[in-house]
Order: structure tokens, then sequence, then C-alpha cells
């Protein structure tokens, strides 16, 4: 349902993409890891279109779009499609969880307000978090409003959620309760595109990893094959640093 | 202190206060009102780099906050009266505070919009929310909270930069008191009489900025 070809992307003069091929089937979790500055989150944000990509192109849902050429109305009906988790959940915060999980549905798409709250209240209770519908975003804690972000990719009822590192800049133990919520999404069927360092998910619950490096794809595999049996050199050195920092006490995996 | 001089005070009390209420109360809200309006606009323009627009914005407020407000207010009512423009004193103050308070409150509300983290916009783009949208419902609320301090601030500026209207024979608390002066000869008493009614002035919207704090708090949206 999601083709990615050959998609570039420079700063500047620095290519963060450099010809980047991407498949992900209805149903899929794909994770996509990697080193820093691999450009894993930007391919997704220009999946998204939160960035604008050089070159390429994308079948998303049937249709193919030319990146760099992609008209605003385009852009606008396939966000309406997909939904987005931020690494800092960026939840409004002039809204309360549950009008964080409305808002698209009101504002976006016009549905009614007793109707888009019973479908807020109802996500909300999926991840938990129905008790504090009422909270603003600086009264939860950051794996609380990472849910509520959830709860929000939810509300609009996406064919893929991408999901940029949703659980780096949760402490340890608050990263649990995400991932949990992630993984009951996985098991429900939702197609998922996960940027994350959490190898404990990707070997897990994904079922197919990505690796990237410097702006290419250096190995995609089945996930346990990924694990298992990696065979490029450097998948092989990426996973033993993982394994080694695997061994040292708070490190989630 | 004798008896005739207190009496004097608490007549010329009442006397300055009633100009307060009924000019430099109206001539502040009014300004103040039109300020914000201006002041929404001009941010808006540059925060959304509207090319054109925004250099426009930005030229007046380099003009007016470049000059003395007392030069715009002579220009607007003494001036323009040259080329045919002939103004009643209080309008024509109305529209040199409007324009003026507006450049300033315009560079308050432009780094109040630049404080929203660009991640609440990106949020809003990927829930299916348009730019109108998401400025109308997300980054302009919680622009306004942070502004509402300084905003505060400047609406308690101009409530004493009003009495530069009595230069423009806007009848308001000074240029009362200026009137009585000339009658009684009691200057240091009558000064102080309308100082401290401009202290009052200040006090209550003090009070008022600090409620409205209160208030806009409940959301605490300001703490990451």
């Amino acid at each position: 349902m999601l083709e990615v070809r050959e998609i570039q992307k420079t700063f500047g003069d620095r290519p963060v993409l450099r010809g980047v091929n991407l498949s992900v089937q209805k149903g899929d979790v794909v994770a996509i890891v990697g080193p820093s500055g691999s450009g894993k989150t930007t391919l997704l944000r220009c999946l998204n279109f939160l960035e604008t990509a050089d070159g390429g192109e994308m079948t998303f849902d049937g249709e193919t779009f030319q990146f760099g050429r992609v008209a605003k109305r385009d852009i606008a009906r396939i966000r309406m499609k997909t939904a987005f988790v931020f690494q800092s959940y960026n939840l409004f915060r002039n809204k309360t969880a549950l009008q964080n999980v409305t808002e698209g549905l009101i504002v976006a798409r016009k549905i009614p307000r007793a109707q888009a709250e019973a479908t807020g209240m109802r996500l909300l209770e999926k991840v938990g978090m129905a008790d504090r519908r009422d909270a603003y975003p600086s009264q939860l804690s950051g794996g609380q409003q990472q849910r509520v972000a959830i709860a929000r990719a939810l509300a609009t009822d996406p064919e893929i959620i991408y999901f940029d590192e949703p659980t780096s800049a949760l402490d340890p133990e608050l990263t649990g309760e995400v991932l949990a919520v992630m993984r009951q999404l996985a098991d429900e069927g939702m197609t998922m595109l996960v940027v994350t360092h959490e190898m404990g998910f990707a070997r897990n619950v994904s079922n197919r990893v990505v690796f990237m490096e410097d702006g290419v794809v250096v190995e995609s595999a089945p996930a346990k094959e990924f694990f298992e049996h990696p065979r490029e050199a450097r998948t092989q050195a990426f996973l033993r640093t993982f394994g080694a920092r695997a061994d040292l006490p708070g490190d989630a995996v | 202190m004798s008896e005739r001089l207190w009496e004097l005070l608490a007549d010329s009390f009442w006397q300055i206060l009633i100009p307060g209420l009924t000019m430099t109360i109206p001539l502040t809200v009014i300004s103040f009102a039109f300020a914000m309006v201006i002041a929404v606009v001009v941010a808006l323009v540059q925060f959304a780099n509207i090319q054109g627009l925004k250099q426009i914005a930005r030229f007046y407020i380099w003009v007016i906050r470049g000059t003395p407000l007392l030069v715009q207010l002579f220009l607007v009512f003494y001036g323009l009266p040259d080329i045919g423009i002939v103004l009643d004193p209080f309008p024509a103050a109305v529209i040199v505070f409007s324009i003026n308070e507006g450049a300033y409150c315009a560079e308050t509300m432009r780094a109040s919009l630049e404080a929203v983290p660009v991640g609440q916009i990106e949020a809003g783009r990927c829930v299916g929310m348009s730019y109108l949208q998401i400025m109308r419902r997300i980054v302009l609320p919680q622009a306004f909270r942070t502004a509402f301090p300084p905003l505060s601030n400047s609406l308690i500026a101009m409530v004493k930069d009003t009495s530069l209207a009595s230069n423009i024979t806007v009848t308001e608390m000074l240029m009362t008191t200026r009137q009585i002066i000339s009658r009684t000869y009691e200057t240091l008493p009558l000064y102080c009489v309308v100082g401290v009614i401009y202290l009052l002035f200040s006090t209550v919207l003090t009070k008022l900025q600090r409620i409205g704090e209160r208030r806009l708090s409940s959301y605490g949206a300001q703490k990451e």
C-alpha cells in the first residue's frame, strides 16, 4: 500500500537521503533502525510532507506521486489517510487529552462533536488514558502524553501510522507503557512504519526491519532473519553495539 | 494643612476623576482594542511570511517605533489639516494611540507566535487541519497566553501615555488638572492628586492582569 522509490533529500549541501527504496504492505509493521543521522526521521517526515523531498516517487493507496511536485490538495488528501506520532509527542498544549484526540475529527473532518467525543473516549480507553480525559498535556507524564498522542493518531482511522522514535524522549520506565500500546496495535493489524532505537520492539513486534545508514538502506529483511542472520557486515557491527549496550543496566531492550 | 486646601483636594479629586472615567478610560480601551487588531494582523503577515505585506509591516513598525508619540499626535492633529484632513481631538487621539500601540504590540505578538513550537503546527497538519485552522485553534491561543503579561504591560503604559492627549486639546485628566491649577495656583497638591488617580487606575489593571494570568494558567500550557 506504500511504495517509495529512490527518495532523495538534501539539506543545504548535505545529502540526507540518497535514493531510498521502501515497501510497506497492509498490516505490516516495519521498523527502521540505524545510527543517529542516518536519515530515518527525515525519511518518515518526507512521507508525510513535513519535509519536501527533492526527488523520487511514492505510490500510496494505488496513486503515484512525484516528490517535490505533489499538489497541496494531494498532500492534504494523503494526510487525511495517515497519522504521525512524534518523538516529542507534540500534543496541542492548549487542549485537554480528549480535545487533542477529537480536534482532527471535529475541525478537519467536520464530524459532529458528540460522535467525535465518543470515538475519542473509546480511544483514550484503549490507551489507558480515559481517566485523564480533562488533563492538559503539561499535567501528564511523557509516557501518558505519548499514549494520548497515539490515541490522537488512531482517531482519524488512518491507513498507516508513522512513528518517529516514539519512546526516545521517555524514561526507561515509561517506555514500556508506550511500547505495550504499540504492540497491541500491531496485533490488531494496524499498518505501522516505526523509526526506533528499541531493538526489542523491532525484533519482537515488527515483521520487517530496515537498517539505514548515511541516507541509504543497508539491509532490509524479515525481523527474525535480520536479527539472527544479518547479511551485511555493517548490520552485524551495528547489532553488536546494541547487544553490548543491552547488558548495561537501565537500557530497555 | 488648611481646611480650605483639603476641601479643594477632595473637590478636585472628583473633578479630575470624572474625565478619567469619561475620557482616559474610553480613549485607552478603544485605542487598545484597535491596537490589538492591528497587532495580530501585522504579526500574522510576518509569521506567515507573506512577501510584500511583510515588508510593509516591518516598515510600519520601524517608522512608528522610531518617532515620538507626541510628534505623531501633533502631526495628525495639527499637521493633517494642512492637507485638508481635520479631525476632532478625541478621534485624532484614538487614531494615533491605536497605530502607535499597534506597532509595539505587533512585536510582542510576533515574538509570542514564534515562541510556539513548530511541532504544534506539524501536529496540526498531521491530523489534517488547514493552516488557518491551525493558526486559529492552536497557535494563536497559545501565543496570546505568552503575550498576555507583556500586553498587560503595554496597556498599563498606555493609560499613562494618554496624558499626552492633553497636548491636542483632549480634556482628559491632565488637562483638567491644569485648568484647576490655573484657577487655584495649588500646583504641587493637584499634580499629586492626578498622579494618585493614575496610580489607582494602574493598580486596578495590575490586579486584573493577575486574575487574567491565573485564569489562563489553568491549562499551564507553557510548561514543556
